[in-house]
Protein backbone atom coordinates (compact mmCIF):
# COMPACT_ATOMS: atom_id res chain seq x y z
CA UNK A 1 0.00 0.00 0.00
CA UNK A 2 1.18 3.39 -0.96
CA UNK A 3 -0.05 6.20 1.16
CA UNK A 4 0.63 10.11 0.81
CA UNK A 5 0.68 12.18 3.71
CA UNK A 6 -0.79 16.24 2.95
CA UNK A 7 2.26 17.98 5.63
CA UNK A 8 1.37 21.43 7.22
CA UNK A 9 4.12 23.09 8.19
CA UNK A 10 4.59 26.17 9.85
CA UNK A 11 8.42 28.19 10.35
CA UNK A 12 10.26 25.25 9.06
CA UNK A 13 8.45 22.60 10.83
CA UNK A 14 6.20 20.33 10.46
CA UNK A 15 2.79 20.76 12.47
CA UNK A 16 2.00 18.69 15.39
CA UNK A 17 -1.16 17.51 13.47
CA UNK A 18 0.59 16.15 10.68
CA UNK A 19 2.59 14.16 13.19
CA UNK A 20 -0.21 12.73 14.51
CA UNK A 21 -1.35 12.06 10.93
CA UNK A 22 1.67 10.01 10.61
CA UNK A 23 0.56 8.18 13.36
CA UNK A 24 -2.52 6.76 11.93
CA UNK A 25 0.00 6.34 8.22
CA UNK A 26 2.03 3.48 10.65
CA UNK A 27 -1.16 2.00 12.27
CA UNK A 28 -2.27 1.55 8.28
CA UNK A 29 1.18 0.15 7.36
CA UNK A 30 2.84 0.94 3.78
CA UNK A 31 4.69 3.42 2.06
CA UNK A 32 4.35 7.02 3.35
CA UNK A 33 5.42 9.76 1.53
CA UNK A 34 4.88 13.20 2.94
CA UNK A 35 3.67 16.46 0.77
CA UNK A 36 4.87 19.83 1.25
CA UNK A 37 3.24 22.66 -0.38
CA UNK A 38 4.07 26.76 -0.64
CA UNK A 39 6.91 28.83 -1.70
CA UNK A 40 8.73 28.17 1.87
CA UNK A 41 8.08 24.16 2.03
CA UNK A 42 11.39 23.40 0.95
CA UNK A 43 12.45 24.51 4.69
CA UNK A 44 10.22 22.26 6.55
CA UNK A 45 12.18 19.72 4.03
CA UNK A 46 15.31 18.88 6.81
CA UNK A 47 12.61 18.23 9.79
CA UNK A 48 9.92 15.86 7.58
CA UNK A 49 12.70 13.79 6.22
CA UNK A 50 14.37 13.04 9.70
CA UNK A 51 10.92 12.18 10.79
CA UNK A 52 10.66 8.22 11.64
CA UNK A 53 8.38 5.62 9.15
CA UNK A 54 8.11 8.45 6.12
CA UNK A 55 10.26 7.46 3.55
CA UNK A 56 10.18 10.10 1.05
CA UNK A 57 8.99 13.86 0.92
CA UNK A 58 7.70 15.75 -1.87
CA UNK A 59 8.37 18.95 -2.20
CA UNK A 60 5.69 21.13 -4.19
CA UNK A 61 7.63 24.83 -3.55
CA UNK A 62 5.40 26.65 -5.95
CA UNK A 63 3.79 30.27 -4.71
CA UNK A 64 0.04 29.15 -6.25
CA UNK A 65 0.04 26.41 -3.18
CA UNK A 66 0.61 29.21 -0.62
CA UNK A 67 -1.80 29.19 1.96
CA UNK A 68 -3.20 26.26 1.23
CA UNK A 69 -5.97 27.32 -1.19
CA UNK A 70 -8.53 24.37 -2.15
CA UNK A 71 -8.78 25.54 -5.52
CA UNK A 72 -5.04 25.14 -6.18
CA UNK A 73 -3.99 22.30 -3.69
CA UNK A 74 -6.69 19.57 -4.61
CA UNK A 75 -5.61 19.51 -8.07
CA UNK A 76 -2.25 18.40 -7.63
CA UNK A 77 -3.48 15.72 -5.20
CA UNK A 78 -5.76 14.28 -7.29
CA UNK A 79 -2.91 14.04 -9.74
CA UNK A 80 -0.36 12.87 -7.39
CA UNK A 81 -3.14 10.10 -6.11
CA UNK A 82 -2.22 8.36 -9.61
CA UNK A 83 0.30 6.57 -7.85
CA UNK A 84 -1.17 6.26 -4.14
CA UNK A 85 -3.85 3.96 -2.64
CA UNK A 86 -4.47 6.73 0.07
CA UNK A 87 -4.74 10.12 0.97
CA UNK A 88 -4.14 11.00 4.32
CA UNK A 89 -4.72 14.79 5.23
CA UNK A 90 -5.34 15.91 9.08
CA UNK A 91 -8.80 17.01 10.63
CA UNK A 92 -7.42 20.93 10.34
CA UNK A 93 -9.21 23.54 8.86
CA UNK A 94 -6.76 22.78 5.53
CA UNK A 95 -7.35 19.20 5.66
CA UNK A 96 -10.56 19.24 6.25
CA UNK A 97 -11.18 22.14 3.57
CA UNK A 98 -8.91 20.25 0.83
CA UNK A 99 -9.25 16.54 1.41
CA UNK A 100 -13.36 16.63 -0.13
CA UNK A 101 -12.52 18.20 -3.16
CA UNK A 102 -9.81 15.80 -3.88
CA UNK A 103 -12.22 12.89 -2.65
CA UNK A 104 -14.86 14.21 -5.40
CA UNK A 105 -12.31 14.66 -8.18
CA UNK A 106 -11.34 11.01 -7.42
CA UNK A 107 -14.87 9.92 -7.29
CA UNK A 108 -14.26 8.51 -3.54
CA UNK A 109 -15.94 9.14 -0.68
CA UNK A 110 -14.07 11.13 1.63
CA UNK A 111 -13.81 8.75 5.37
CA UNK A 112 -13.92 12.16 7.91
CA UNK A 113 -11.78 12.31 11.02
CA UNK A 114 -10.93 8.78 11.58
CA UNK A 115 -10.13 7.82 14.97
CA UNK A 116 -9.14 4.50 15.13
CA UNK A 117 -7.98 1.96 11.99
CA UNK A 118 -9.61 -1.45 11.67
CA UNK A 119 -7.59 -2.66 8.53
CA UNK A 120 -6.99 -1.56 5.11
CA UNK A 121 -9.86 -0.21 4.52
CA UNK A 122 -11.76 -0.57 7.66
CA UNK A 123 -11.92 2.26 10.23
CA UNK A 124 -13.64 3.94 13.21
CA UNK A 125 -14.45 7.83 13.28
CA UNK A 126 -17.23 9.66 15.82
CA UNK A 127 -20.63 10.86 15.01
CA UNK A 128 -23.41 12.54 16.27
CA UNK A 129 -20.23 15.30 17.48
CA UNK A 130 -18.92 11.55 19.29
CA UNK A 131 -22.14 10.42 20.92
CA UNK A 132 -21.39 7.61 18.69
CA UNK A 133 -18.37 5.70 17.10
CA UNK A 134 -19.11 3.88 13.75
CA UNK A 135 -17.10 1.41 12.33
CA UNK A 136 -17.18 1.92 8.24
CA UNK A 137 -15.67 0.05 5.49
CA UNK A 138 -14.85 2.02 2.34
CA UNK A 139 -15.79 0.25 -1.01
CA UNK A 140 -13.64 2.51 -3.05
CA UNK A 141 -10.39 2.05 -4.49
CA UNK A 142 -8.66 4.90 -3.52
CA UNK A 143 -9.38 5.79 -0.11
CA UNK A 144 -9.03 9.73 0.96
CA UNK A 145 -9.16 10.04 4.48
CA UNK A 146 -9.29 13.10 7.52
CA UNK A 147 -7.61 11.47 10.71
CA UNK A 148 -8.22 13.25 14.16
CA UNK A 149 -5.06 14.40 16.03
CA UNK A 150 -6.05 13.54 19.00
CA UNK A 151 -6.39 10.14 18.47
CA UNK A 152 -3.43 8.45 17.12
CA UNK A 153 0.30 9.02 18.89
CA UNK A 154 2.03 10.70 16.88
CA UNK A 155 5.09 10.16 14.63
CA UNK A 156 8.39 10.56 16.16
CA UNK A 157 11.29 13.11 14.76
CA UNK A 158 14.73 11.97 13.98
CA UNK A 159 15.82 8.67 13.20
CA UNK A 160 14.13 9.24 9.98
CA UNK A 161 16.45 9.66 6.65
CA UNK A 162 13.98 10.28 3.79
CA UNK A 163 15.14 11.09 0.19
CA UNK A 164 13.28 14.73 -0.70
CA UNK A 165 11.97 15.33 -4.01
CA UNK A 166 10.46 18.41 -6.13
CA UNK A 167 7.27 18.43 -8.16
CA UNK A 168 5.67 20.28 -10.13
CA UNK A 169 2.34 22.09 -8.92
CA UNK A 170 -0.08 23.17 -12.16
CA UNK A 171 -1.01 26.07 -13.38
CA UNK A 172 -3.09 28.82 -11.11
CA UNK A 173 -6.94 28.56 -11.79
CA UNK A 174 -8.03 31.98 -10.80
CA UNK A 175 -10.72 30.57 -9.38
CA UNK A 176 -9.59 31.98 -5.51
CA UNK A 177 -7.21 34.19 -3.88
CA UNK A 178 -5.77 35.02 -0.90
CA UNK A 179 -6.88 38.32 0.41
CA UNK A 180 -5.57 38.40 3.93
CA UNK A 181 -4.97 36.26 7.56
CA UNK A 182 -6.33 38.15 10.91
CA UNK A 183 -4.70 35.85 13.49
CA UNK A 184 -5.74 35.40 16.54
CA UNK A 185 -4.33 37.87 18.61
CA UNK A 186 -4.35 36.26 21.77
CA UNK A 187 -1.19 34.97 23.27
CA UNK A 188 -3.21 31.48 24.56
CA UNK A 189 -3.18 28.42 22.91
CA UNK A 190 -5.35 27.80 20.32
CA UNK A 191 -8.77 25.88 21.63
CA UNK A 192 -8.35 22.62 19.31
CA UNK A 193 -4.89 22.25 20.36
CA UNK A 194 -4.20 22.91 24.06
CA UNK A 195 -3.49 21.15 26.27
CA UNK A 196 -5.32 22.90 28.89
CA UNK A 197 -8.63 24.26 28.52
CA UNK A 198 -10.62 26.53 30.79
CA UNK A 199 -14.33 27.32 30.05
CA UNK A 200 -16.77 29.38 31.53
CA UNK A 201 -20.53 29.16 31.46
CA UNK A 202 -24.01 31.45 31.96
CA UNK A 203 -23.30 31.67 35.90
CA UNK A 204 -20.33 33.68 35.15
CA UNK A 205 -23.00 36.10 34.39
CA UNK A 206 -20.99 38.57 32.76
CA UNK A 207 -18.58 39.05 30.36
CA UNK A 208 -16.44 40.84 32.67
CA UNK A 209 -16.23 38.25 34.96
CA UNK A 210 -14.33 35.68 32.34
CA UNK A 211 -11.99 38.58 32.75
CA UNK A 212 -11.86 38.71 36.05
CA UNK A 213 -12.53 35.07 36.54
CA UNK A 214 -11.84 32.95 34.05
CA UNK A 215 -8.67 34.33 32.10
CA UNK A 216 -6.43 35.08 34.71
CA UNK A 217 -6.66 31.17 35.89
CA UNK A 218 -6.33 29.69 32.41
CA UNK A 219 -3.05 32.20 32.12
CA UNK A 220 -2.05 30.82 35.37
CA UNK A 221 -2.17 27.41 33.74
CA UNK A 222 -1.20 28.24 30.19
CA UNK A 223 -4.31 27.24 29.09
CA UNK A 224 -6.98 28.13 26.58
CA UNK A 225 -10.61 30.05 27.23
CA UNK A 226 -13.37 28.04 26.55
CA UNK A 227 -17.02 28.96 26.55
CA UNK A 228 -20.53 27.10 26.70
CA UNK A 229 -23.04 27.61 24.32
CA UNK A 230 -25.41 29.23 26.85
CA UNK A 231 -22.29 31.76 27.78
CA UNK A 232 -21.98 32.85 24.20
CA UNK A 233 -25.40 33.30 23.69
CA UNK A 234 -25.63 35.76 26.26
CA UNK A 235 -23.11 37.58 24.72
CA UNK A 236 -19.98 36.94 27.65
CA UNK A 237 -17.46 35.76 24.91
CA UNK A 238 -17.24 35.60 21.04
CA UNK A 239 -18.88 32.78 19.68
CA UNK A 240 -14.81 30.99 18.47
CA UNK A 241 -14.86 30.31 22.28
CA UNK A 242 -17.64 27.47 22.11
CA UNK A 243 -16.94 24.63 22.74
CA UNK A 244 -19.73 21.82 22.10
CA UNK A 245 -21.52 19.59 19.28
CA UNK A 246 -21.94 22.81 17.14
CA UNK A 247 -19.23 25.02 18.22
CA UNK A 248 -15.52 23.33 18.40
CA UNK A 249 -14.58 19.89 19.65
CA UNK A 250 -11.63 19.37 22.39
CA UNK A 251 -9.60 16.63 23.92
CA UNK A 252 -7.11 18.50 26.32
CA UNK A 253 -5.33 16.83 29.14
CA UNK A 254 -7.05 18.86 31.43
CA UNK A 255 -10.45 20.48 30.93
CA UNK A 256 -11.93 23.06 33.88
CA UNK A 257 -15.65 23.28 33.82
CA UNK A 258 -16.65 26.01 35.42
CA UNK A 259 -20.38 27.54 36.19
CA UNK A 260 -21.24 25.44 33.28
CA UNK A 261 -24.22 23.10 34.31
CA UNK A 262 -23.63 20.39 31.51
CA UNK A 263 -26.16 20.36 28.28
CA UNK A 264 -25.75 17.52 26.18
CA UNK A 265 -24.34 19.53 23.54
CA UNK A 266 -21.39 20.80 25.39
CA UNK A 267 -20.62 17.52 26.91
CA UNK A 268 -20.65 15.78 23.29
CA UNK A 269 -17.83 18.61 22.48
CA UNK A 270 -15.46 17.62 25.75
CA UNK A 271 -16.17 14.26 27.08
CA UNK A 272 -12.78 12.96 25.56
CA UNK A 273 -10.82 15.38 27.45
CA UNK A 274 -8.20 13.76 29.80
CA UNK A 275 -9.03 14.55 32.69
CA UNK A 276 -12.40 17.03 33.30
CA UNK A 277 -12.62 19.24 36.65
CA UNK A 278 -15.97 20.82 37.47
CA UNK A 279 -16.57 23.79 39.53
CA UNK A 280 -20.40 24.52 40.12
CA UNK A 281 -23.12 25.23 42.82
CA UNK A 282 -25.42 22.77 41.76
CA UNK A 283 -24.37 19.58 43.26
CA UNK A 284 -27.00 17.96 40.86
CA UNK A 285 -25.60 19.79 37.58
CA UNK A 286 -25.14 17.06 34.82
CA UNK A 287 -21.34 18.31 34.47
CA UNK A 288 -20.67 15.83 37.71
CA UNK A 289 -21.68 13.00 35.80
CA UNK A 290 -18.54 13.24 33.35
CA UNK A 291 -16.52 15.02 35.58
CA UNK A 292 -12.91 13.22 37.68
CA UNK A 293 -12.82 15.86 40.08
CA UNK A 294 -16.39 17.86 40.98
CA UNK A 295 -16.14 21.14 43.53
CA UNK A 296 -20.08 22.17 44.55
CA UNK A 297 -19.37 25.62 45.32
CA UNK A 298 -19.49 29.43 44.73
CA UNK A 299 -17.26 29.93 41.39
CA UNK A 300 -16.57 33.98 42.61
CA UNK A 301 -14.91 32.15 45.73
CA UNK A 302 -13.24 29.15 44.62
CA UNK A 303 -12.12 30.42 41.26
CA UNK A 304 -10.01 32.92 42.70
CA UNK A 305 -8.60 30.68 45.16
CA UNK A 306 -7.71 27.85 42.90
CA UNK A 307 -5.77 30.87 40.83
CA UNK A 308 -3.72 31.64 43.62
CA UNK A 309 -3.38 28.14 44.88
CA UNK A 310 -1.80 26.76 41.77
CA UNK B 1 -28.24 36.75 -8.86
CA UNK B 2 -29.39 33.47 -7.71
CA UNK B 3 -29.03 31.89 -4.33
CA UNK B 4 -28.67 27.98 -3.98
CA UNK B 5 -29.05 26.82 -0.15
CA UNK B 6 -28.92 23.10 0.85
CA UNK B 7 -30.23 21.84 4.31
CA UNK B 8 -30.76 18.61 5.62
CA UNK B 9 -33.04 17.52 8.22
CA UNK B 10 -31.15 15.73 11.23
CA UNK B 11 -31.49 15.00 14.99
CA UNK B 12 -32.44 18.18 17.08
CA UNK B 13 -29.16 19.89 18.51
CA UNK B 14 -30.63 19.22 21.76
CA UNK B 15 -31.83 15.67 21.95
CA UNK B 16 -29.07 12.97 23.40
CA UNK B 17 -28.74 10.75 20.26
CA UNK B 18 -29.13 6.83 21.52
CA UNK B 19 -27.06 4.21 19.91
CA UNK B 20 -29.38 1.14 18.63
CA UNK B 21 -29.06 -1.86 21.45
CA UNK B 22 -27.95 -3.76 18.16
CA UNK B 23 -25.19 -1.87 16.85
CA UNK B 24 -27.13 -0.86 13.47
CA UNK B 25 -27.18 2.88 13.97
CA UNK B 26 -29.02 5.90 16.12
CA UNK B 27 -32.22 5.67 17.38
CA UNK B 28 -34.12 8.27 15.27
CA UNK B 29 -37.93 6.55 15.98
CA UNK B 30 -40.06 9.30 17.62
CA UNK B 31 -36.90 11.75 18.23
CA UNK B 32 -37.51 15.02 17.73
CA UNK B 33 -35.94 16.40 14.08
CA UNK B 34 -34.95 19.92 13.08
CA UNK B 35 -32.95 21.84 10.64
CA UNK B 36 -29.01 20.99 10.68
CA UNK B 37 -28.12 24.14 12.84
CA UNK B 38 -25.57 25.25 10.33
CA UNK B 39 -27.85 24.97 7.21
CA UNK B 40 -29.79 27.22 9.14
CA UNK B 41 -27.06 30.07 9.37
CA UNK B 42 -26.66 29.30 5.27
CA UNK B 43 -30.77 30.01 4.68
CA UNK B 44 -30.47 33.07 7.10
CA UNK B 45 -27.85 34.36 5.02
CA UNK B 46 -29.09 33.59 1.66
CA UNK B 47 -32.45 35.43 2.75
CA UNK B 48 -29.71 38.33 3.93
CA UNK B 49 -28.32 38.46 0.73
CA UNK B 50 -32.11 39.19 -0.58
CA UNK B 51 -32.98 42.02 1.30
CA UNK B 52 -29.98 43.66 1.12
CA UNK B 53 -30.68 43.76 -2.69
CA UNK B 54 -27.61 41.42 -3.39
CA UNK B 55 -29.38 38.49 -4.18
CA UNK B 56 -32.75 38.17 -6.80
CA UNK B 57 -34.18 34.91 -5.53
CA UNK B 58 -33.57 31.53 -2.49
CA UNK B 59 -34.16 28.16 -3.77
CA UNK B 60 -33.84 25.94 -0.84
CA UNK B 61 -33.15 22.24 -1.51
CA UNK B 62 -33.25 19.13 0.50
CA UNK B 63 -32.31 15.60 -0.42
CA UNK B 64 -33.55 13.15 2.10
CA UNK B 65 -36.51 11.45 3.18
CA UNK B 66 -40.29 12.55 2.34
CA UNK B 67 -40.46 14.45 5.70
CA UNK B 68 -37.13 16.72 5.05
CA UNK B 69 -40.54 18.50 3.72
CA UNK B 70 -40.81 19.75 6.81
CA UNK B 71 -37.12 21.32 7.01
CA UNK B 72 -37.97 22.59 4.09
CA UNK B 73 -41.06 24.51 4.98
CA UNK B 74 -39.27 25.76 7.90
CA UNK B 75 -36.78 27.34 5.16
CA UNK B 76 -39.70 28.89 3.85
CA UNK B 77 -41.33 30.50 6.85
CA UNK B 78 -37.41 32.06 7.42
CA UNK B 79 -38.00 33.79 3.77
CA UNK B 80 -36.64 31.39 1.36
CA UNK B 81 -38.22 31.63 -2.11
CA UNK B 82 -39.32 28.19 -3.35
CA UNK B 83 -38.19 24.97 -2.62
CA UNK B 84 -36.54 21.75 -4.11
CA UNK B 85 -37.31 18.19 -2.47
CA UNK B 86 -34.84 15.10 -3.33
CA UNK B 87 -36.23 12.00 -1.57
CA UNK B 88 -34.86 8.89 -1.13
CA UNK B 89 -35.63 6.46 1.31
CA UNK B 90 -31.94 5.30 1.97
CA UNK B 91 -29.45 7.80 3.26
CA UNK B 92 -27.32 9.15 0.21
CA UNK B 93 -23.87 10.34 1.36
CA UNK B 94 -21.77 13.60 1.09
CA UNK B 95 -20.52 12.73 -2.90
CA UNK B 96 -23.91 11.61 -4.18
CA UNK B 97 -25.87 14.27 -2.17
CA UNK B 98 -22.88 16.64 -4.11
CA UNK B 99 -23.50 14.78 -7.53
CA UNK B 100 -27.05 15.95 -7.04
CA UNK B 101 -26.66 19.43 -5.82
CA UNK B 102 -24.15 19.76 -9.01
CA UNK B 103 -26.95 18.68 -10.83
CA UNK B 104 -29.93 21.14 -9.71
CA UNK B 105 -26.57 24.05 -9.81
CA UNK B 106 -26.14 23.22 -13.57
CA UNK B 107 -30.23 23.96 -14.13
CA UNK B 108 -30.89 26.54 -11.51
CA UNK B 109 -27.22 28.43 -12.53
CA UNK B 110 -27.09 30.11 -9.17
CA UNK B 111 -24.31 32.85 -8.24
CA UNK B 112 -23.72 31.86 -5.18
CA UNK B 113 -24.56 27.52 -3.38
CA UNK B 114 -24.28 28.21 0.42
CA UNK B 115 -24.41 24.74 2.74
CA UNK B 116 -23.76 24.12 6.14
CA UNK B 117 -20.55 23.36 6.78
CA UNK B 118 -21.30 20.16 8.70
CA UNK B 119 -24.30 18.25 9.45
CA UNK B 120 -24.15 17.74 12.88
CA UNK B 121 -25.32 13.83 12.45
CA UNK B 122 -22.65 12.12 10.07
CA UNK B 123 -20.16 15.17 10.77
CA UNK B 124 -18.82 14.49 7.52
CA UNK B 125 -18.07 18.06 6.40
CA UNK B 126 -17.47 17.15 2.84
CA UNK B 127 -20.30 18.20 0.73
CA UNK B 128 -19.32 21.94 0.03
CA UNK B 129 -16.28 21.27 -1.09
CA UNK B 130 -17.05 18.27 -3.27
CA UNK B 131 -19.63 20.51 -4.82
CA UNK B 132 -16.81 22.70 -5.56
CA UNK B 133 -15.12 20.33 -7.02
CA UNK B 134 -17.38 19.05 -9.18
CA UNK B 135 -18.96 22.27 -11.10
CA UNK B 136 -14.97 23.39 -10.69
CA UNK B 137 -15.98 26.15 -8.28
CA UNK B 138 -14.12 28.34 -5.70
CA UNK B 139 -15.44 27.71 -2.28
CA UNK B 140 -15.45 29.31 1.13
CA UNK B 141 -15.53 26.78 3.69
CA UNK B 142 -16.15 27.69 7.68
CA UNK B 143 -17.42 31.14 6.38
CA UNK B 144 -17.93 33.82 9.29
CA UNK B 145 -18.37 36.58 6.88
CA UNK B 146 -19.62 36.75 3.08
CA UNK B 147 -19.85 39.65 1.29
CA UNK B 148 -20.45 40.21 -2.75
CA UNK B 149 -18.86 42.64 -4.73
CA UNK B 150 -19.51 42.36 -8.36
CA UNK B 151 -18.67 38.93 -9.36
CA UNK B 152 -16.01 38.37 -6.57
CA UNK B 153 -17.50 36.48 -3.37
CA UNK B 154 -15.31 37.92 -0.29
CA UNK B 155 -15.49 34.86 2.21
CA UNK B 156 -14.06 35.29 5.74
CA UNK B 157 -12.98 31.86 7.10
CA UNK B 158 -12.61 30.74 10.73
CA UNK B 159 -9.53 28.88 9.94
CA UNK B 160 -7.32 27.16 13.17
CA UNK B 161 -5.17 30.04 14.09
CA UNK B 162 -7.96 33.26 13.04
CA UNK B 163 -9.63 34.71 10.61
CA UNK B 164 -8.26 34.37 6.73
CA UNK B 165 -9.98 35.89 3.95
CA UNK B 166 -9.98 35.00 0.52
CA UNK B 167 -11.54 36.46 -2.69
CA UNK B 168 -13.94 34.28 -4.94
CA UNK B 169 -14.67 34.26 -8.55
CA UNK B 170 -18.54 33.79 -9.08
CA UNK B 171 -19.94 31.34 -9.14
CA UNK B 172 -18.74 29.95 -6.10
CA UNK B 173 -19.80 27.89 -2.82
CA UNK B 174 -20.01 29.09 0.71
CA UNK B 175 -20.38 26.74 3.76
CA UNK B 176 -21.83 28.37 7.11
CA UNK B 177 -19.95 28.41 10.27
CA UNK B 178 -21.66 29.61 13.36
CA UNK B 179 -20.43 32.91 13.87
CA UNK B 180 -21.73 33.95 10.42
CA UNK B 181 -25.53 35.26 11.68
CA UNK B 182 -27.71 34.53 14.14
CA UNK B 183 -30.87 32.59 12.33
CA UNK B 184 -34.72 34.26 12.74
CA UNK B 185 -37.15 32.49 14.14
CA UNK B 186 -40.32 32.36 11.76
CA UNK B 187 -43.00 34.54 12.31
CA UNK B 188 -46.63 32.72 12.45
CA UNK B 189 -47.61 34.61 9.67
CA UNK B 190 -44.63 33.58 7.91
CA UNK B 191 -45.38 29.77 8.69
CA UNK B 192 -48.62 30.15 7.34
CA UNK B 193 -47.69 32.00 4.01
CA UNK B 194 -44.63 29.63 3.53
CA UNK B 195 -47.45 26.41 3.24
CA UNK B 196 -48.20 27.99 -0.04
CA UNK B 197 -44.52 28.65 -1.36
CA UNK B 198 -43.88 26.39 -4.61
CA UNK B 199 -42.48 23.32 -3.67
CA UNK B 200 -40.84 20.96 -6.16
CA UNK B 201 -40.60 17.22 -5.47
CA UNK B 202 -37.78 15.28 -7.27
CA UNK B 203 -35.93 11.98 -6.50
CA UNK B 204 -32.47 11.38 -6.74
CA UNK B 205 -33.26 9.44 -10.20
CA UNK B 206 -34.61 12.15 -11.92
CA UNK B 207 -31.33 13.42 -11.93
CA UNK B 208 -29.30 10.43 -12.88
CA UNK B 209 -27.33 9.96 -9.90
CA UNK B 210 -26.16 6.56 -8.58
CA UNK B 211 -26.92 6.64 -4.89
CA UNK B 212 -25.48 3.27 -3.95
CA UNK B 213 -23.27 3.80 -0.59
CA UNK B 214 -19.80 3.49 -1.19
CA UNK B 215 -19.08 3.40 2.96
CA UNK B 216 -20.63 0.60 4.62
CA UNK B 217 -21.11 1.26 8.26
CA UNK B 218 -20.25 -2.32 10.26
CA UNK B 219 -21.30 -1.21 13.84
CA UNK B 220 -22.41 1.77 15.25
CA UNK B 221 -21.43 1.52 19.08
CA UNK B 222 -21.54 4.05 21.98
CA UNK B 223 -18.20 5.48 22.88
CA UNK B 224 -16.42 4.71 26.18
CA UNK B 225 -18.42 5.70 28.94
CA UNK B 226 -16.49 8.30 31.35
CA UNK B 227 -16.98 7.41 35.39
CA UNK B 228 -18.36 10.17 37.24
CA UNK B 229 -15.40 10.56 39.96
CA UNK B 230 -15.25 11.85 43.27
CA UNK B 231 -16.55 15.54 44.72
CA UNK B 232 -13.69 17.31 46.94
CA UNK B 233 -14.41 19.45 49.51
CA UNK B 234 -12.09 22.36 48.78
CA UNK B 235 -9.65 24.13 46.43
CA UNK B 236 -6.64 22.38 48.73
CA UNK B 237 -8.24 18.98 47.80
CA UNK B 238 -8.47 19.85 44.49
CA UNK B 239 -5.27 21.54 44.00
CA UNK B 240 -3.93 18.11 45.56
CA UNK B 241 -5.93 15.90 43.17
CA UNK B 242 -4.88 17.82 40.31
CA UNK B 243 -0.83 17.38 40.67
CA UNK B 244 -1.76 13.97 41.59
CA UNK B 245 -3.08 13.43 37.99
CA UNK B 246 -0.26 14.78 36.73
CA UNK B 247 -1.84 17.53 35.25
CA UNK B 248 -0.63 20.52 36.42
CA UNK B 249 2.75 21.02 37.82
Amino acid sequence: MKILVLGEHHEGAVKDSTLATLGAAAKLGGETHLLLIGSDAQGASADAAAIGGVSKVLVAADAALDHELAESVAPLLAQLMESYDVLLASSTTTGRNVAPRVAAMLDVMQISDIVGVEGDDTFQRPIYAGNAIATVRSKDAKKVITVRGTAFTKAERGGGSAAVESVEAGAANGLSSFVSMDASESERPELTSAKIIVSGGRALGSGDAFHQYIEPLADKLGAAVGASRAAVDAGYVPNDYQVGQTGKIVAPELYIAIGISGAIQHLAGMKDSKVIVAINKDEEAPIFQVADVGLVGDLFKLVPELTEKL
Amino acid sequence: MKVLVAVKRVIDYNVKPRVKMDGTGVDLANVKMSMNPFDEIAVEEAIRLKEKGAATETVVVSIGPAKAQETLRTALAMGADRAILVTSETDVEPLAVAKILAKIAEEEQPGLVLLGKQAIDDDSSQVGQMLGALLGWGQGTFASKVEIAGDTVNVTREVDGGLETVALKSPAIVTADLRLNEPRYASLPNIMKAKSKPLAQKTAADYGIDVAPRLETLKVVEPSKRQAGAKVGSVDELVAKLKSLGVVA
